[in-house]
């Protein structure tokens, strides 16, 4: 399989650096890596897991909507930033596997790299407080 | 397909007594084949170039890894720009906010070079290259960006089937915990896989990378690692540093060798190393 981009792989080594939960995806959406404090949200380790297709790693978190309704895939800022090609922010809860919501805002930004190639996309997680058992 | 090294310096030409076996001169390698001639960049080694070869082709073609002085300072001083028979092909990487003449012109213009590129009377074509694939000649040439300061591009060279690959800058270990132990997250490493002969960034000793991080250039074990990834048959350490002399590279070389053990062929670039793949 030949090597990723560097500007993937720059975003990789940012990530791996970095105290905030990070995704890192292809274009299709597929993960293809997560740094440490998003580790703790998945609850799953990297090392562990290694890549994930799409419709496993999106099936982890249920996405609801302020008013706790579910939320659909296409209002998601890294599904946005997949199709547009461009930042998009949200804030929203989610629910884990194991029934733990949280409040997260969610900043995605798309990787376009110096031969204006759309190479993948990036979600950072903030973490709100207010978190409910 | 033939080979010769005429810049193995980083960063600042040198002269004198105590960098004459290694030599001097900055980036600069010959390849040659049945009448086609490839330059690989175009540092103060190009001078050295011209003063012992008699190119005598109507075309040449000079593949630039990026535009840091030490790359591109002989290409001023190039005779063959100056004949208005010769064809000239420029290849460089490209850029987002730039295209490769302008960013020529920044050196080749006043202040800092009396003949502007327009005024140069040879034929001049210029390509700017990225994730690419294209042919010269009996030459097949892949370049991928690889991490280094700026648009910067390494090159696999195949000719017949050996290939050549030349990365003379190069910080493939970037990161907190350095270069990422799985093959895919390697910069360059599509370019280097199994070749015959790497040419890489070893311009720091451990200690000397780890003040020097970000600078985009690789310690010699990183290279010396880099190459057990990609499986390469023979790697040259290149891009001394200009403080070095002879005697400190004979040194690291022989701490290097008791510290580590690769299943190649391994030494530090010296000027008129030739090879013939």
């Amino acid at each position: 399989m030949p090597a990723y981009d560097i500007e993937i792989i720059l975003n990789r080594q940012l990530a791996d650096c970095l105290s905030i939960p990070v995704f890192i995806t292809d274009t299709s959406g597929n993960l293809i890596f997560y740094n440490e404090p998003a580790e703790g949200l998945l609850g799953q380790r990297f090392e562990e897991t290694g890549e994930m297709p799409v419709d496993v790693w999106a099936k982890i978190f249920k996405p609801l909507s302020e008013t706790k309704q579910p939320l659909s895939p296409d209002e998601l800022p890294l599904v946005k930033t997949l199709k547009t090609c461009s930042p998009h922010h949200k804030t929203f809860w989610i629910e884990s596997l194991m029934g733990i919501l949280s409040k997260i805002s969610v900043t995605s930004y798309p990787i376009i790299g110096r031969t204006n190639k759309f190479l993948g996309a990036v979600a950072i997680f903030w973490k709100e407080d207010s978190n409910e058992d | 397909m033939k080979i010769k090294i005429w810049g193995v310096r980083g960063s600042l030409p040198i002269s004198g007594p105590e960098t004459n076996r290694y030599g001097g001169n900055t980036s600069c390698t010959l390849i040659h084949h049945h009448g086609h001639t490839i330059i690989m960049d175009g540092g103060s080694g190009m001078q050295r170039l011209i003063l012992n070869h008699d190119l005598g082709h109507q075309r040449i073609d000079i593949l630039l890894t990026h535009f840091h002085l030490d790359h591109i300072q002989g290409l001023g001083f190039f005779k063959p720009f100056f004949d208005p028979t010769m064809e000239i092909h420029v290849w460089g990487p490209a850029s987002s906010v730039s295209s490769l003449h302008a960013r020529l012109s920044r050196y080749l213009s006043p202040p800092l070079f009396p003949v502007l590129i327009r005024d140069l009377p040879c034929k001049l074509v210029l390509h700017e290259i990225d994730n690419s694939e294209f042919e010269i000649g009996p030459f097949e040439i892949q370049s991928r960006f690889v991490i280094h300061p700026g648009p910067t591009v390494g090159y696999r060279i195949q000719c017949n089937d050996k290939v050549f690959t030349y990365m003379p800058d190069h910080e493939q270990a970037l990161g907190r915990n350095g270069m990422i132990h799985d093959a895919r997250w390697i910069s360059g490493i599509d370019l280097a896989r199994s070749a015959d002969l790497l040419y890489h960034d070893g311009q720091y000793t451990r200690d000397e990378y780890a003040k020097r991080v970000g600078w985009g250039h690789s310690s010699q074990e990183d290279a010396l690692q880099f190459g057990s990834y990609t499986g390469v048959k023979r790697l040259l350490l290149a891009h001394h540093d200009p403080s070095r002399t002879d005697i400190e590279l004979d040194e690291i070389d022989l701490k290097l060798r008791d510290s580590m053990e690769t299943d190649y062929v391994y030494e530090f670039a010296r000027e008129g190393m030739e090879f013939d793949l």
